[in-house]
């Protein structure tokens, strides 16, 4: 297990959410993808999702899904409607300019370190 | 009509003791859900996910209810002409009905095969259409049931038990 903040800092992202406190997010592991009802299906409460997908209804299924944190790759970032949203429902916006390959690579090493 | 039923393991006597049942739910909620209206598609799930989080649901029961239905919000919002969700929520299990306005599915058990998608651009463009709705559903739902033909309404129906 991992706190948001220390993922954070490792893959130089940032807060898009920062009334949210990543020291209080921890993590067990994620999931990856853009697909939302493979994610519905599959991602676990205590996962980030690491996508690139920004619309509305990405928060809506974090939101079914109990998802803590999105990590959004390659410096995608929503917008302000949608970072609200966010808010609303405490999910943690996270934008790195990482693709999803890395983010996943440098997620799992500091899991199993 | 075409129909659909899957029960889960273990809930059949369960699921028939529902449907003899004669007391009244507890609540009882409505949501309209507007045709390719993908920003309003999911208010229903998520107004019923606060309301039952307040009611001290288990957070894994929880989760299940809600992806089973946001899918099928976005089923009626993605594939049909609009259409309405019903909640009712018992001391011991919630039940959430779908009814839309048509066109109905061709193949009901070609849609359930996970992978089959009928999605137009607009929908898989948003990261819908994976064609895992109607099995999500299944996967999170101690019962199913769907009915449905092509130039009909749907008709969808859950079951989760809160323990």
């Amino acid at each position: 297990m991992i706190i948001l903040s220390e993922y954070l800092s490792a893959i130089e992202g940032k807060n898009l959410t920062p009334a949210l406190d990543p020291d209080k997010i921890e993590l067990r592991g994620a999931y990856v993808g853009d697909m939302l009802s493979d994610v519905m299906g599959s991602a676990k409460p205590d996962q980030a999702w690491i996508t690139i997908m920004k619309h509305m209804n990405v928060i809506a299924v974090a939101s079914m899904t109990g998802v803590p944190a999105i990590i959004f790759a390659k410096g995608n970032a929503p917008d302000e409607a949608v970072i609200d949203k966010a808010l609303e429902e405490s999910i943690c916006l996270i934008s790195s300019k990482y693709d999803t390959f890395k983010l996943s690579g440098i997620l799992y090493m500091l899991l199993n370190k | 009509m075409a129909e659909y039923w899957f029960i889960a393991d273990g809930f059949e006597d369960k699921v028939r003791n529902f449907q003899n049942r004669k007391s009244e739910a507890e609540v009882n909620l409505e949501f309209a859900i507007p045709e390719k209206d993908f920003n309003s598609a999911g208010k229903g799930s998520s107004e019923l996910k606060n309301l039952l989080k307040r009611l001290g649901v288990d957070s894994e029961i929880l989760r299940r209810i809600a992806v089973a239905s946001y899918e099928a919000e976005i089923n009626v919002a993605a594939h049909s002409q609009g259409g309405t969700m019903y909640s009712a929520i018992y001391d011991d299990l919630i039940h959430v009905r779908f009814e839309d306005q048509g066109p109905g599915i061709a193949d009901i058990e070609q849609a359930m095969v996970p992978g089959f998608s009928t999605a137009n651009d607009l929908v898989r463009e948003l990261g819908f259409g994976a064609g895992l709705g109607l099995p999500n559903i299944k996967k999170n739902s101690d019962a199913m049931h769907l009915v449905s033909e092509s130039g009909s309404a749907t008709f969808l129906e859950f079951i989760i038990y809160f323990a």
